[in-house]
């Protein structure tokens, strides 16, 4: 059994212009102690995937499916059970840290309710514990600095703060949404190799969603690229790097700055990511991929396996060899 | 903080020279002085008179001793209608009156207006949440003059409940309808600034943050949400203060409660320019003063502006 | 590697969506449009040409001049002065006799002038402060607004008062006080809209190919200023209207034998003792209902003209 266990999760919001699917028939699984990329353009249903799983849809938002965390039913669960299962089990980080503590109270305050609610401390055991986890993430005077506010510190610290207050119950899985999509290209690093630490200490499971190929290579077990709420392919990291199977898959890796490869071969895909408003029926994909067939057009490809490295699967309807 | 107070007075004492002064030249631009009544009086009797309220020196000098008068001992100096009595007298007599429903008229424009607004972005699309728009909409079309002659008919005329005017020490069936028709218009405005300011609030990231550390509702509501929500309820609460204390001119004429704003409509229509004058200066001085605590209550709340 | 197949594409996408002929809409066509659907506002926009109408057309069908005395009416204005079509009284009459209706065209012309000549003042003076100081910038405009920092503290009606008394009654000094008091917050959301505009690319594309300052600021500024001015001249209309009505309330504003909705509300509200609700009903629904009109046309325009606020 997987930590985590998503099946056919599908999410959608009613809009004034009626409903918008924003994820379809999602599945994949999370081990113990991996680390999965989730990884497309914006829009493509990522965040939209983690947020239904920790309940964090907006009021006009619907998950169905299934996600089972440790083997029990997560999705739909409302009040003290789900808060039961937040930050304890699953906790998350965010893409903006700049935004995304509160800018009205303490550091010491924010993360000190977390262990006071969950764990029953009292507000200055709290406080220590909180000090403790930030010299983890490695805030230097983390001492004197739990006392400040949001604003008084950087964006690479802030996301450290972040990280800190979402380890402190040490969940068993921790999902990271574009956490280095707003930070400067080193502190970027800096953060990816402060979760990999982490991961190490702490046993945790990371779901990493991004749109930066460049991030996942080095720091995930699996990948899972995501396109208009479907799932284009997933597999091994090392696999789907070594031998992408989907046309957009193959798109991506080329818009990839490499150091070794000269610039004028950088290639971008063509068009817009699909308007959610107006998905077509078949693969979402179709209108940007120079391979599409008539297929493509009505019917939208089932997941099946690659061919190559167990557990890495492709949908697309064009056959692997033909793409070239 | 200090450095943030004392900028703040540094503005605030050139706004009241400046409104003393220039209440101060709009008196004296009147056409004809205070004492030319119908009967002519002789000319002696004028220049003594002139003498005693110190008109015949310099515009500029008089100009200096009212502001000195003013700033140094509140001394507004006396009545140009009635004789025997000072601005201040005057002042003493019906600030107490106003001081008391508008203060009641402020608790119930917070006291409603905010937990109105709160529920209603909590509970949005329910019943209570288009109760409290509609009441808010309602309201701006009803001012405090509005109100007051349709309260009357309701209470006094048709249900004879409440007592159509007077003041009787401020007894509360006196003060229930002033304080109703002076604050209904900004019990309504805060709670809809309430309303949409915790709307843009519960949207915001760091409340996501707070949910995904599965805070229960009601601590992120208390601990997160209420004080950002309320910043521009505060920056609201200035204009607010110089509304009600202006509304109050109405409900002194209408309900005959007898508070300042009788006094300054009286002087109105008698040309006492210097009670005028004495209750402009009043109103302003409490209306900078006023601004000041604000700014010093939201630069608390808001840590970043602290320094 | 992916390289882009134009011609195919563009089929594709055709097929797809068909939405591949979008309609270039300007910005007014578009805003027209959006208020178009927005209800409130519509049904305002009616309801207040109506009253217009009516002000000017009401005359004609008046049985009584807003000044005539109906002396078989006059002292007991509570029995006999009812609204009835019988004595041509359609509105009734107030304690002197004297027509309700034909007082209620007159005090809503007087009304409506006032709102619209002193959100106008407001707007030419307020626009062309804030456009000044927000264009020119730099120490100017910290003085300029420091002055209407220090202005916006005066509580200004008593000013305005005070300004009534001392140079008398009229009309003319009520336009100038009410729009005078106004410009203030126009300025503030002129200068803050300019400094924004003054910073976008376009602007400095204009500057970088020469086009001089004069017509950077009627060509480029102004235009795009219009829509944030139109906006807040609407709501500026019943604030004006509110404005006067309390002065009018207190019997400082608009004289005899002019009336306005607030002289007629305070009349109707000094009566309602003797039972002759009507003199404050009618002005008072006039005014009410006018108020809640532009209020909504208000919103209308706003949600039109700044789609991302919604």
């Amino acid at each position: 059994m997987s930590l985590l266990e998503v099946n056919n999760l599908s999410v959608e919001f009613a809009t004034q212009d009626g409903a918008v699917r924003a994820v379809n028939n999602v599945s994949f699984s999370v081990d113990e102690g991996k680390t999965l990329a989730i990884v497309g353009e914006s829009g493509s249903g990522k965040s939209q995937t983690v947020f239904a799983m920790m309940g964090l849809l907006a009021a006009n938002g619907k998950a169905t499916g299934s996600v089972r965390f440790e083997g029990d039913e997560v999705l739909g669960l409302t009040g003290d059970a789900l808060n039961a299962i937040r930050a304890q089990k699953m906790a998350m980080i965010f893409q903006d840290p700049m935004t995304s503590l509160n800018p009205y109270m303490r550091i010491s305050d924010q993360m000190a309710e977390v262990l006071v609610h969950h764990n029953g401390l009292s507000k200055s055991d709290a406080i220590k514990q909180s000090i403790r986890m930030l010299d983890a993430v490695k805030i230097p005077e983390a001492k004197n600095r739990i006392r400040m506010f949001p604003h008084e510190f950087s964006g690479g610290m802030r996301q450290r703060v972040m990280i800190a207050m979402s380890l402190l119950c040490q969940p068993k899985l921790l999902i990271a949404d574009e956490p280095t999509t707003a930070l400067d290209v080193t502190v970027q690093a800096q953060i990816m190799r402060l979760l990999a630490e982490i991961q190490k200490d702490f046993g945790t499971a990371i779901i990493l969603i991004t749109h930066d190929l460049g991030v996942v290579a080095g720091n995930s077990d699996d990948t899972l690229v995501m396109y208009g709420g479907q799932v284009m392919e997933v597999g091994t990291t090392e696999s789907v790097y070594a031998a992408p199977t989907h046309p957009y898959t193959q798109g991506l890796m080329s818009a990839v700055p490499r150091v070794d490869s000269e610039l004028d071969k950088l290639v971008t895909i063509p068009g817009n990511p699909p308007n959610m408003m107006n998905m077509p029926t078949g693969c979402p994909f179709t209108p940007r991929c120079r391979f599409a067939i008539e297929k493509c057009l009505k019917t939208m490809p089932e997941l099946v396996h690659s061919g190559g490295d167990a557990g890495h699967m492709r949908a697309c309807n064009v056959p692997k060899e033909d793409l070239v | 903080m200090l450095n943030y107070v004392i900028k703040r007075i540094a503005i605030a004492i050139p706004t009241m020279l400046i409104l003393i002064i220039l209440s101060f030249l709009l008196m004296h631009a009147a056409p004809g002085g205070p004492f030319t009544s119908e009967r002519p009086l002789p000319p002696q009797v004028l220049a003594n008179i002139e003498a005693k309220y110190g008109l015949d020196q310099p515009l500029w000098r008089q100009m200096v001793n009212y502001v000195w008068g003013v700033v140094t001992q509140f001394d507004f100096g006396p009545s140009f209608k009635y004789k025997d009595r000072t601005v201040n007298e005057i002042i003493a007599q019906g600030f107490p009156i106003t001081l008391k429903y508008g203060f009641w008229s402020f608790v119930f424009a917070i006291g409603v207006g905010i937990p109105l607004g709160a529920i209603a972005a909590i509970r949005k699309n329910t019943w209570i949440d288009y109760l409290a728009v509609g009441v808010s909409i309602g309201a701006q079309v009803l001012p405090n003059f509005v109100m007051a002659p349709l309260l009357v008919i309701t209470f006094t005329l048709w249900l004879g409940w409440l007592p159509g005017g007077g003041w009787n020490g401020g007894s509360i069936e006196y003060l229930i309808m002033p304080v109703i028709a002076l604050s209904t218009s900004y019990m309504a405005s805060i709670a809809r600034i309430t309303r949409s300011s915790m709307l843009e609030v519960l949207n915001s990231n760091f409340i996501r943050t707070a949910k995904a550390k599965g805070l229960p509702g009601r601590t992120i509501l208390l601990r997160h949400a209420l004080k950002p929500s309320l910043l521009p309820v505060i920056s609201y609460l200035g204009p607010a203060f110089v509304g009600l204390i202006t509304g109050s001119v109405v409900i002194d004429i209408y309900f005959s409660t007898g508070g300042m704003g009788y006094f300054f409509v009286n002087s109105a229509t008698n040309r006492d320019y210097s009670v005028m004058m004495g209750i402009t200066i009043l109103v302003g001085f409490l209306t900078i003063m006023f601004s000041l605590v604000v700014d010093m209550l939201y630069a608390w709340i808001d840590p970043k502006i602290r320094y | 590697m992916i390289v882009a197949d134009k011609n195919k594409i563009a089929e594709m996408a055709e097929n797809l969506t068909g939405l591949d002929a979008v309609d270039g809409r300007s910005l007014w066509a578009d805003a027209r449009r959006r208020f178009m659907h927005n209800k409130a506002a519509v049904v305002s926009l009616v309801i207040l040409t109506l009253i217009v109408l009516f002000s000017f057309i009401g005359p004609y069908f008046a049985v009584w001049s807003n000044e005539e005395i109906d002396w078989a009416v006059m002292g007991s204005a509570a029995t006999l002065g009812m609204p009835s079509f019988e004595t041509g009284h359609f509105f009734g009459t107030d304690d002197l006799g004297r027509d309700i209706y034909s007082r209620v065209i007159q005090g809503t012309q007087i009304s409506l002038m006032v709102g619209v000549v002193g959100a106008f003042i407001a707007v030419s003076v307020g626009t062309l402060y804030g456009a000044v100081a927000g264009y020119v910038g730099g120490r100017t405009d910290q003085i300029m607004m420091r002055i209407v920092d220090i202005l916006m503290a005066i509580p200004f009606m008593f000013v305005l008062i005070l300004m009534l008394v001392v140079f008398g009654r009229s009309i003319g000094m009520l336009f100038i006080g009410i729009g005078l008091l106004a410009w203030l917050d126009m300025s503030r959301i002129v200068r803050g809209q300019t400094l924004s505009i003054k910073n976008k690319e376009f602007i400095e594309a204009a500057r970088a190919t020469g086009v001089s300052g004069f017509k950077i600021i009627t060509r480029h500024i102004v235009p795009n200023l219009l829509g944030v001015v139109a906006v807040y001249a609407t709501l500026l209309v019943p604030g004006m209207i509110l404005t006067e009505s309390f002065i009018s309330f207190l019997g400082l504003g608009v004289q005899e034998p002019n009336t306005s909705w607030g002289a007629l509300i305070s009349e109707g509200a000094g009566t309602i003792r003797y039972d002759t609700e009507w003199q404050l009903l009618f002005p008072l629904a006039f005014f009410v209902v006018s108020l809640f009109c532009f209020y909504f046309i208000g919103d209308g325009l706003r949600d039109a003209l700044d789609p991302k606020d919604r």
